[in-house]
């Protein structure tokens, strides 16, 4: 297998962090784990760190988007062959990292996304039903591709997808983006089931239903940039 | 007679309502023009809020002129068209602020991503 990076976006996440990447690191023995720092202000960059993992800062806080935007820039700027990206907050289970990874290495696909809704439908807490099922189907409506889980944060990444993919946007309205791009770049997207854990700590840390207009807005505006 | 009264008593309202309009446009000339100079302000845009408070100077003095507008718009009165119109150009105006605040905060977001790239 080529290079393998595993890119955790990470907003101010030190008490769950090290578990996160050491968690990776039993599922990956050989990948290399870039976390983001968004501009944390806890300690963040020490216990990543500590665990093992290359950390590039932003001195301010950007987003989601601005994270993950500099992680696949960093990828692209080295000899990445696959990038993964992972959500720090303990929702994913490293397991699935080798399940979204198998049809990109088999060459059946450019980008993987990770679904939560085929076999964690019934997980899912109601009001997030709602609001996912809304993103899916304005990510169809805007950007003309059909996904079961249009919000997903763990997804897989080839180097064509690497080299080819520009994120703009700054917040949550990436994880639409990437489908967007999926679109505009021409590349083969397969979906993976995954399994999703939601804890009061990551419902707390992820996308708020109260942002769904505001997302909803961006994404639109990006169609014209 | 009480025609004549309301006249006289509407003339007394209005009459101080378009001496404080007018002594209000004096100052938004004044300030257009101060910011122009100091170039905070382009050449656009100095023709553009001149020509909004120019607008706004002949609907003050001359009302009646709004109302012949109205008219031939087949609206009601001419208070109704500048409110239309100004309805629409504050939308217009706060859409543009809008895509320029989203065109900064991408713009931070690449001078951060560099600075976080640059430090070893």
């Amino acid at each position: 297998m080529g290079k393998l990076l595993v890119i955790v976006p990470a907003f101010n996440e030190a008490s769950v962090i090290g578990k996160t990447i050491k968690g990776i690191r039993h599922s990956l023995k050989d990948a290399e784990i870039l976390v983001v720092n968004d501009g944390s202000s806890d300690t963040t960059v020490v216990e990543a760190k500590k665990a093992g993992a290359i950390v590039v800062s932003h001195p301010i806080n950007r987003g989601l988007g601005g994270a993950l935007g500099t992680g696949l820039y960093w990828a692209k700027e080295r000899d990445i062959d696959y990038v993964t990206t992972f959500d720090a907050d303990g929702q994913h289970d490293p397991d699935d990292i080798l399940k979204v990874l198998k049809p990109i290495l088999s060459g059946n696909a450019d980008v993987v996304i990770g679904t939560r809704t085929k076999s964690g439908w019934n997980e899912i807490p109601w009001d997030r039903k709602i609001v996912l099922t809304l993103s899916n189907w304005l990510t169809w409506w805007l950007f003309g591709i059909k996904t079961t889980d249009s919000t997903s944060g763990l997804r897989a990444f080839n180097r064509k997808a690497i080299e080819n993919i520009q994120i703009k946007t700054d917040q949550m309205e990436v994880s639409n983006e990437f489908f967007y791009e999926i679109k505009r770049c021409k590349l083969r997207l397969k979906e993976v089931p995954i399994k999703v854990m939601y804890t009061d700590y990551s419902r707390s840390k992820g996308q708020k239903n109260s942002n769904a207009f505001s997302v909803g807005v961006k994404l639109l505006l990006r169609l014209f940039r | 007679m009480t025609l004549g009264v309301i006249s006289i008593v509407m003339n007394f309202i209005t009459f101080p309502l378009q001496v404080i309009a007018i002594a209000f446009l004096i100052f938004a000339f004044s300030r257009v023009w101060l910011r122009a100079r100091e170039g905070s302000i382009g050449r656009g845009m100095f023709l553009f809020w001149i020509l909004v408070w120019m607008l706004v100077l002949v609907a003050v003095i001359r009302p009646d002129l709004t109302t012949q507008l109205a008219k031939k718009l087949g609206i009601g009165r001419g208070v109704d068209v500048v409110l239309y119109i100004s309805i629409v150009t504050l939308f217009y105006l706060n859409f543009r602020s809008n895509v320029m605040i989203e065109n900064l905060r991408h713009e931070i977001t690449r001078l951060t991503r560099v600075i976080a790239l640059s430090k070893k």
